[in-house]
């Protein structure tokens, strides 16, 4: 859908407070995406976007999506961790597609993947 | 960095780390002086007089082992003198930093806008707390949006509802913006 008018908002408006109500209790995961200068330009938006995407699709009641500064690793940006209570896993390398892959394996499904993984905390 | 949407996106990182609660982003071109401005303005701590001097030099990280200041500022600035324009940079301490670039709108080294929609959800999803307005102006006609009041007109209150409604928004910016662009019909709001 291309939403141009007022209308296209209102209907947004109706459906994001259903998903208000759908909604139980805090969110499980925290996904951030770091954005330092080196994140951005290596497409750390488009991981993003991805993420956003993904989680929109899904219907993911229980993400927050947050953005952080520069973690010194260059060279293995564009860079997320996902949080869940005391675990933290940072994934690297990412390209948007295999940022959606971890939406849906770690985020719907509950799988770390392995592959990708940088460090877990 | 390819556009200035990007550019913007980490220019902004630094008023996030002031610690703003609002952050304006503008951009004004105008033909008859055949300028682009990117403006950035925040209500966040502001900067040390001394920090204010360095913030262009791409060495400097800040004194006492505090996080750095990145390379934006020395990024835009080493743009913006390509593009025979100029950096202006004010802040004051517990007031906020106000950042004005100014490029020549035709100069072939300038970059292009970019995703503007995909810099503006971006910095609304991660930072919910923040107000973010944004202005664009060309010629003096010009469309503009408050973050905290689209928010407040869809009824979102809480960050776990964001991810559900800020694709729609992205569509819904990206349409304003290039219906704008091409001086079409603009939507009241
Ligand atoms: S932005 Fe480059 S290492 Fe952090």
């Amino acid at each position: 859908m291309k939403i141009k008018s007022i209308e296209d908002l209102k209907r947004i408006k109706e459906e994001a407070q259903k998903n208000v109500a759908l909604r139980e209790g805090k969110a499980k995961y925290k996904v951030t995406v770091h954005m330092g200068t080196c994140g951005i330009a290596a497409g750390a938006r488009q991981i993003m976007s991805a993420v956003l995407d993904e989680i929109s699709r899904r219907n993911l009641k229980d993400v927050v999506v947050t953005q952080a500064g520069c973690i010194g690793l260059c060279d293995r940006e564009p860079l997320i961790s996902v949080e869940n209570g005391s675990q933290k896993v940072l994934y690297g390398n990412l390209t948007p597609e295999k940022a959606r892959q971890v939406v849906v394996s770690h985020l719907v499904n509950g799988q770390i993947v392995g592959e990708w993984v940088i460090h877990t905390e | 960095m390819k556009d200035l949407s990007l550019h913007i996106l980490d220019l902004v990182e630094n008023s996030l780390r002031a610690g703003a609660s609002k952050v304006t982003i503008g951009v004004f071109e105008d033909t008859s002086s055949d300028t682009l401005q990117l403006l950035i303005k925040d209500n966040g701590k502001g900067m040390e007089e001394h920090v204010l001097k360095h913030v262009f030099d791409p060495f400097f990280t800040g004194q006492n082992k505090r996080k750095k200041i990145g390379l934006g500022l020395p990024l835009i600035k080493q743009l913006a003198e390509q593009c025979e324009g100029n950096v202006r940079l004010s802040s004051q301490k517990g007031k906020g930093t106000e950042l004005i670039v100014t490029f020549k709108r035709s100069h072939i080294d300038l970059p292009p806008l970019g995703d503007i929609a995909e810099t503006l959800v971006a910095l609304i999803v991660a930072n919910p707390e923040v107000e973010f307005e944004f202005v664009h102006n060309v010629d003096g006609v010009e469309w503009r949006f408050s973050s905290k009041e689209l928010l407040e007109y869809l009824g979102v209150d809480s960050p776990e509802d964001l991810p559900a409604v800020l694709p729609a928004v992205k569509e819904w910016i990206n349409f304003q913006e290039k219906s704008f662009r091409e001086g079409g019909v603009n939507d009241e709001n």
